[in-house]
């Protein structure tokens, strides 16, 4: 028998085991990538119980992996989800968290200050799906709860909104959406496992981006999405996930595997049906991610702290968007959800507008310039130009960001290294101003 | 939507592996023959890992291809484990007849709570476990739940098995 241990393992030992026991037949002590499309049948009675969910059992790469599963479970044991199942990107673990709960004339309230690309997302699969979507102010309360309607199956948002870094106060949204037996789903690829749990907080579906801080040095798309096991999908508003499936035969999974009823079903149905899996060689650079995730995010936010601090001392700078700083109205709640650091990622504001914007980007020599953050690399972008580029001068107002806002997501070089880059920027628009006067 | 508070030694992973490693025969009172039945998923997964099965259901002759018997005292032979797929107003009278039949545990499935019913088996020396699933356990400590994505719990440097 093996034993087992008298208490909860830590975070940190977590990060570095969990989901893998060392490979049976060679002793590996890496996390094998296991790089094949199918698995060869024991016979042919295992193929029939693996194909009907009767037995844990590999078929195909699309719904199950060995690499992957490690990846998965590692997540959901550092969340403290029932489980997990990875995805393709950080959109496709969203959209089939949707996809797996939601039917057309279905309603969802989401917070209006999100990732522009997750805003774009719920637009077009709301035209496409025929379930309608209302965004609300994310950090008040009324107007969540003025959103609700009967038809309404899920809340939405962000543990750190982007890039307005407004921090959502997800127990009281919980309780809202709990109060109409819909079920709050959050995207907490800003705050990683090591800043924030949800789940602690009452949220039954947590999404990741694993592109940034998890995979955490900028190699590779995947996404994941975790489920704590703890929300009734049989309390009669779902159907779709309670009701026997026509895919399998009349299986009701929820009834049929409980807790892990939501999870059978994003993975045998919505995984397997639009088809977004991981690679394992994704995943296995995830976990190499995972292993120094405490580590790095301990940097990140320090580092991330100093810069923000910094610029707030500029004269040049008319906001920092940082809930990490005293003068952050997010303050409160991020010492509530966010008590190891208030994430690396945030913006401020250049008075100069776009043409500001373009004169500071074009004088940093050591944050990169492009279009993704979590890396260990510093990045910094102009999001009125890119990355919320599709969105209206409403859309920006409403995802708290104007034509001047610089984005930055703080990595892990030395931190005076940073600021003086940052302060270039600064000179050469400043220069520009003074020139012009 | 409360539920009677399971006592945590009802969920103890040591008694949980303890049942699973020894245990050869299982009685399942309430095992359907409706193959989408979550009892039939833990009974067809049991046997196929090498444990006995013994239907218990009185409007069956057999399931899963093994004799079915109208009450566990109608069981000619020893049974282990006595797993549960009733009401939890039913699992005091199950209790009692696990306690008759000479049954080394009471196994109670997730929902199938009962304080009275553990209290009868464990009083009676019986192991008891509560607001599990069997098949889930297994599949937790000895099979591969972790090929799912599934948070088995499990932290270990050792060597794994299958």
């Amino acid at each position: 028998m093996r034993e087992k241990p008298a208490r909860e393992f830590g975070f940190d030992t977590r990060a570095i085991h969990a989901g893998q026991r060392p490979e049976p037949y060679t002793g590996a002590r890496a996390v094998p990538i296991f790089q094949t499309t199918s698995y060869v049948f024991e016979d042919p009675d295992s193929a029939a119980a693996y194909f009907n969910l009767q037995e844990y059992g590999n078929t195909y790469t699309r719904i199950m992996n060995p690499t992957t599963a490690v990846f998965e479970e590692r997540v959901a044991s550092l969340e403290g989800a029932a489980g997990g199942v990875a995805f393709a990107s950080g959109l496709a673990a969203q959209a089939a968290a949707f996809f797996t709960m939601l039917v057309p004339g279905d309603h969802v309230v989401s917070s209006a200050a999100l990732y522009g690309g997750s805003i774009t997302q719920l637009k077009h699969l709301q035209r496409k799906l025929g379930f309608e979507v209302t965004f609300v102010d994310p950090d008040d309360l009324d107007q969540w709860r003025a959103a609700l309607r009967p038809n309404t199956k899920v809340l939405f948002g962000e543990t750190i909104g982007n890039p307005g870094g407004n921090v959502l106060d997800i127990e009281a949204v919980a309780a809202i959406a709990h109060e109409r037996g819909a079920p709050l789903m959050i995207d907490s690829t800003f705050a990683t496992p090591y800043l924030c749990r949800p789940m602690e907080w009452g949220a039954d579906i947590v999404t990741h981006s694993a592109t940034k801080f998890i995979g955490g040095h900028g190699t590779s798309i995947g996404g994941i999405a975790t489920e704590s096991g703890n929300f009734n999908w049989s309390n009669g508003r779902f159907p779709v996930v309670a009701d026997p499936s026509p895919a399998y035969h009349g299986l009701a999974f929820h009834e049929t595997f409980g807790v892990y009823g939501y999870l059978m079903k994003l993975r045998a149905e919505s995984l397997r049906d639009l088809g977004g899996a991981l690679s394992p060689f994704n995943a296995f650079l995830f976990l190499l991610g995972l292993e120094t995730l405490p580590l790095r995010m301990a940097k990140h936010v320090e580092n991330a702290l100093a810069v923000a601090r910094w610029l707030e001392t500029q004269p040049g700078v008319t906001r920092v968007r940082y809930p990490g700083l005293d003068s952050s109205p997010y303050r409160e709640l991020a010492k509530k959800y966010l008590p190891r650091g208030a994430g690396a990622i945030f913006s401020f504001d250049l008075p100069g507008g776009r043409d500001a914007g373009r004169r500071f980007i074009e004088a940093l020599t050591i944050w990169s310039h492009l279009a993704n953050v979590g890396d260990a690399k510093s990045l910094v972008i102009h999001p009125a130009s890119t990355t919320h580029r599709q969105l209206s001068d409403e859309e920006l107002t409403a995802a708290g960001i104007s034509a001047g806002t610089i984005r930055l997501s703080v990595g892990l070089e030395s931190a005076p290294d940073l600021l003086a880059d940052l302060e270039a920027g600064l000179r050469a628009v400043s220069a520009k101003t003074e020139a012009r006067a | 939507m409360s539920q009677p508070v399971v006592a945590p030694r009802w969920q103890d992973p040591f008694a949980i592996l303890a049942i699973l490693t020894t245990a050869k025969t299982i009685a399942i009172v309430g095992l359907s023959p409706n193959e989408l039945r979550a009892s039939h998923f833990v009974g067809f997964y049991l046997r196929r890992h090498g444990y006995r099965i013994v239907p218990v259901n009185p409007r069956e002759k057999a399931i899963l291809g093994e004799t079915s018997y109208p009450t566990i005292g109608e069981v000619p032979f020893p049974i282990d484990v006595v797993d549960v797929f009733r009401q939890p107003d039913a699992v005091p009278e199950i209790a009692r007849e696990a306690v008759r039949a000479g049954a080394k545990a009471l196994w109670c499935q997730y929902n199938v709570i009962s304080p009275e019913g553990g209290d009868i088996a464990e009083r009676a020396g019986l192991r008891v476990v509560m607001d599990r699933c069997m098949k889930v356990e297994h599949a937790r400590h000895l099979g591969r739940m972790h090929w799912l994505g599934f948070n088995t719990g499990n932290v270990t440097a050792r060597r794994g098995g299958p």
